[in-house]
């Protein structure tokens, strides 16, 4: 079976992403510790309420330096909604927090004129070159974004007032802005997608 | 913008059950929870929203029950709502499998509550479900199911809700609810025009024509639970009509 460890951003959402993960046949554990992020065969990093509550709780944990070597390195990681978020340098949302600052880009709020939050489904379009992403519809369900793809990763593209990367990934790290575990059956072929990588880099 | 208008099925639970009624009275049974959420999905649906309409704190436990097994099977995100009255309350039901929390009554008397849960939860999950009765000038919020009638304005309101962080409304005619002749398009145009929020249209649809009216006049998505429990449609029937009428949606 397929061992999946979640880190404890929050209490929000979470119980959504343990149901994906375990309609899909993996075993959903919670992290506590730095070591366990650095043992563990897959990562998730589910996101929820504000960037500062959430990069609150994993400094708080002692998870930053561990969140980011595993990411850096393209271990099999899972960023969702702020969790993607979190991998930039900041966010408009809370100017006085660092993110874990794996991307130098940041993350700003959707300019005027469209519905904020952005709450329902949208297009996603992958970049050539996605191991993970097809296109199809996505669920989504925020009020920021990071600016733009950057250098070294692969990105996928939606729409909502001009676009922005839905998603990013580099190695076995997959990032969405979208919450996968809520996006039907497409949803759940990304994750299984995710999941095989887990799986095949144990 | 691509973002497709959304068809949400609405369960009313009592006791564990799906029912109906008509102005939010007369329930009559309408399923199994699990198995309605599970088919609407499998239709199309864009999401789930179940109303806890139980008056007693053994209903309120069941609900919880309720909400832990259809997020079990749904894969779409699930919104729930009925007698939530602290941060806690909306806690509980976030861990229990819900992604959104709507609150009702406890935020017209505390309005406090909107705040509390928006900073604890995020904007994205604290929806402000808000029942409007026609008046003399404009429309009256109704709470306690509908039994009460306050003196606030459903468009004043639903403006300050929003400034202190309700994400989305769902928004109910009650003259409406269950009558199945057509949703109250000025409300929606009203609301619609003073929030930036999404407005989620409910109470009143027969058939796919009213949906399409709804999101003509500013929601970002229509509510529909009489029309469905009663086999007279499909979530895939409706989503086929909206897309013959232009109208955006996932397939």
């Amino acid at each position: 079976m397929k061992t999946v460890t979640i880190v404890p951003t929050g209490t929000a959402n979470t119980a959504s992403v343990v149901a994906g993960l375990t309609r899909l046949g993996a075993a959903v554990e919670v992290i506590s510790t730095a070591g366990d992020v650095q043992s563990a065969a897959g990562v998730v990093l589910p996101g929820v309420g504000s960037f500062g509550a959430a990069m609150g709780r994993i400094e708080s944990l002692g998870l930053t330096a561990a969140l980011r070597e595993r990411i850096e390195a393209g271990r099999p990681t899972l960023a969702v909604c702020v969790g993607m978020q979190l991998l930039g340098r900041g966010s408009e949302e809370s100017p006085s927090s660092t993110g874990l600052h794996v991307l130098e880009e940041t993350v700003s709020r959707f300019g005027d004129g469209v519905i904020v939050p952005q709450m329902g489904w949208n297009r996603v379009e992958p970049d050539p070159g996605s191991r993970f992403v097809e296109a199809g519809w996505a669920y989504f369900a925020n009020s920021y974004r990071l600016d733009r793809v950057p250098e070294g990763w692969v990105g996928s593209s939606t729409d909502h007032g001009g676009s922005f990367p839905s998603a990013l990934e580099r190695g076995d790290v997959l990032a969405c802005q979208f919450h996968p575990e809520l996006s039907g059956q497409w949803g759940a072929r990304l994750l299984d997608r995710w999941l095989q990588r887990v799986e095949e880099a144990a | 913008m691509t973002l497709a208008s959304r068809v949400i099925p609405c369960l009313d639970i009592k006791d564990g059950r799906v029912v109906k009624g008509i102005r939010f009275q007369g329930l009559r049974d309408a399923g199994d929870p699990v198995e309605c959420a599970a088919l609407y999905e499998q239709q199309g649906a864009d999401e789930i929203v179940l109303l806890d309409v139980s008056a007693t704190p053994e209903g309120r436990g069941h609900a919880l029950n309720t909400v832990g097994a259809v997020r079990t099977v749904l894969s779409i995100p699930l919104s729930v709502g009925g007698g939530v009255r602290s941060a806690d309350d909306a806690g509980r039901l976030l861990e229990a499998g819900a992604d959104k929390v709507g609150i009702n009554t406890a935020a017209v008397s505390r309005p406090v509550l909107i705040a509390e849960i928006a900073e604890r939860f995020g904007t994205q999950c604290t929806v402000l479900a808000v029942d409007g009765a026609a008046g003399p000038t404009g429309w009256a919020v109704v709470v306690e199911s509908g039994m009460k009638r306050t003196g606030l304005d459903v468009v004043e309101w639903c403006r300050k809700a929003v400034a202190v962080g309700a994400g989305e409304i769902l928004l109910t005619s009650w003259d409406r609810d269950g009558t199945r002749s057509g949703y109250d398009l000025d409300l929606i145009r009203s609301v619609s025009a003073a929030v930036t929020v999404p407005v989620i249209a409910s109470g009143g649809a027969d058939r796919a024509g009213h949906l399409v009216e709804a999101i003509g006049a500013g929601a970002s998505a229509a509510l529909i639970a009489s029309i469905l429990h009663d086999g007279d449609t499909t979530v895939g029937d409706l989503k086929q009509a909206l897309t013959a009428a232009g109208i955006v949606v996932r397939p």
